[in-house]
């Protein structure tokens, strides 16, 4: 059976490991290849390195990083930050990385979406998106904006014809961050990414919020996500991707153990 | 243990090539077919989209690995190197495949689940294995497409999603998984570690 996906997330700052609390409070958590080590040891399926300042600061992904990181780690890998163009990508898939994450980029223009596809496979490209809901919508959560920067800047655009759009344009995954629930451990915006899970066929990965185990089988069920991202719940000891997927396999959620 | 790994630039070798190495492999990568007359094991990588493997006919590559494994060495398909072993796929009808085996890759059928399958799935292997010795029934690996090989009697594993599909094939000195043995954890390493012991035929 095909299993729910957990991945750890790795929020990458100048070479370290960081987590933001709504991408504002920055705590350091170590060394990027040593948590995705130690992640993919304690059960994680997949491994996001993300970043997260690239874009503003208009910095490049850590090649260096990913290499160290990507060397002995035999489970995907997707690097994300900074990744502009498709050379940007190919440099990246070089160091090892096996999925890119794109966000602004392909805001700004979408054909970079097919133009990595056409080189690397659909597979290999996962479109981010930053959500926030609309609450002077009568359905806020559906009608959710597109936010870039960051999360601080909102496009306008609408979030669900977006990942149709990523979607017809090639885009493997869709990575949806709710920047309303992220770094808040409440859980993550279920009826958010229902909405979006249910507009497009490929994956979706639902991203923001998780704190407990609650929270993850509420994604997985109501929320229909393919997969779930966590970040900070992981690097602080409070559980590992193993004793978690054990907790929701008793709930009847298929995952994939032993691992 | 030396192999070689053929980039037909579909998609990114890194990975294969770290797996084999931390396996203790010595890699040599080639798009060229000359290579492959004095290759000892031969791995054709590949992902995306089928018509990719057009390249392999232009460039020579195609009646290389015919030859290779007519002399017996062990030759592994991963993803779309796997389909590519099959008579052809609807993803690209006009793109004939090696046709060691004679069916044709069709799409999952459209219904009430995601296409592509991505993610983890079970192995249920079938018969004896070389590939697959030590793998025991419901371990996972790793896998991302839309189109897949029907159940036949050169499957060695079948998984399950929408339908059973073959998740590996074997026949004679030729094998194939659908899934990514590099990205699939230690089953996968234990794959590719069976790949690299396999006794040429």
């Amino acid at each position: 059976m095909l299993t729910r996906r957990i991945i750890a997330c790795l929020d990458v700052r100048d070479g370290r490991v960081v987590k933001g609390i709504q991408f504002v409070d920055i705590i350091d958590a170590g060394d990027p290849a040593e948590l995705a080590h130690r992640h993919a040891h304690l059960g994680a399926d997949e491994i996001v390195l993300l970043d997260i300042t690239a874009t503003h600061e208009g910095r490049a992904t850590l090649l260096d990083t990913v290499r160290r990181t990507a060397k002995s780690l035999f489970v995907p890998f997707t690097v994300g930050g900074g990744i502009r163009t498709a050379d940007d990508a190919a440099a990246v898939f070089d160091a090892g990385a096996d999925k890119v994450s794109i966000n602004s980029a392909a805001l700004a223009r979408p054909e970079l979406i097919g133009e990595i596809g056409a080189s690397f496979g659909a597979q290999a490209v996962i479109v981010a998106i930053d959500a926030r809901r609309d609450p002077t919508s009568p359905n806020p959560a559906r009608d959710a904006h597109v936010y870039v920067h960051g999360g601080r800047r909102d496009t306008g655009r609408s979030v669900v014809e977006w990942a149709i759009e990523a979607e017809s344009r090639g885009a493997g995954e869709i990575l949806l961050t709710s920047m309303d629930s992220d770094g808040m451990r409440n859980g993550f915006d279920c009826e958010l990414t229902a909405a979006v899970s249910e507009s497009v066929r490929i994956p979706v990965i639902a991203s923001g919020g998780a704190g407990t185990v609650a929270h993850f089988a509420e994604v997985f069920g109501r929320g229909k996500a393919d997969a779930a991202l966590a970040a900070s719940i992981f690097h602080f000891g409070v559980s590992s991707a193993r004793a978690l997927k054990e907790e929701l396999a008793q709930q009847g959620i298929p995952v994939r153990l032993p691992c | 243990m030396r192999i070689t790994v053929i980039d037909y630039k579909a998609g990114n070798l890194t990975s294969v090539v770290k797996a084999l190495r931390h396996l203790g492999a010595e890699v040599t990568v080639t798009d060229r077919p000359e290579p492959l007359a004095a290759a000892e094991r031969i791995i054709l990588p590949g992902v995306g989209h089928f018509a990719a493997t057009k390249r392999l006919d232009e460039t020579g590559l195609t009646p290389a690995i015919r030859e290779a494994i007519a002399s017996g060495i062990p030759f592994l398909g991963i993803c779309v190197g796997m389909q590519w072993l099959y008579a052809g796929s609807t993803e690209a009808p006009d793109q004939p495949g090696l046709g060691v085996l004679p069916e044709t890759i069709e799409r999952f059928p459209d219904g009430h689940e995601k296409v592509p399958h991505v993610g983890w799935n079970q192995l249920h292997p079938v018969g004896n294995s070389r590939l697959l010795a030590g793998i025991g029934d419901g371990e996972f690996a790793y896998f991302t497409h839309s189109w897949r090989a029907p159940v036949t009697a050169a499957t060695v594993a079948t998984t399950d999603y929408i339908q059973p599909f073959a998740a590996a094939v074997e026949k004679g000195n030729v094998y194939g998984t659908q899934f990514h043995p590099e990205k699939s954890g230690e089953t996968g390493l234990t794959i590719l570690r069976n790949f690299l012991e396999v006794t040429p035929c």
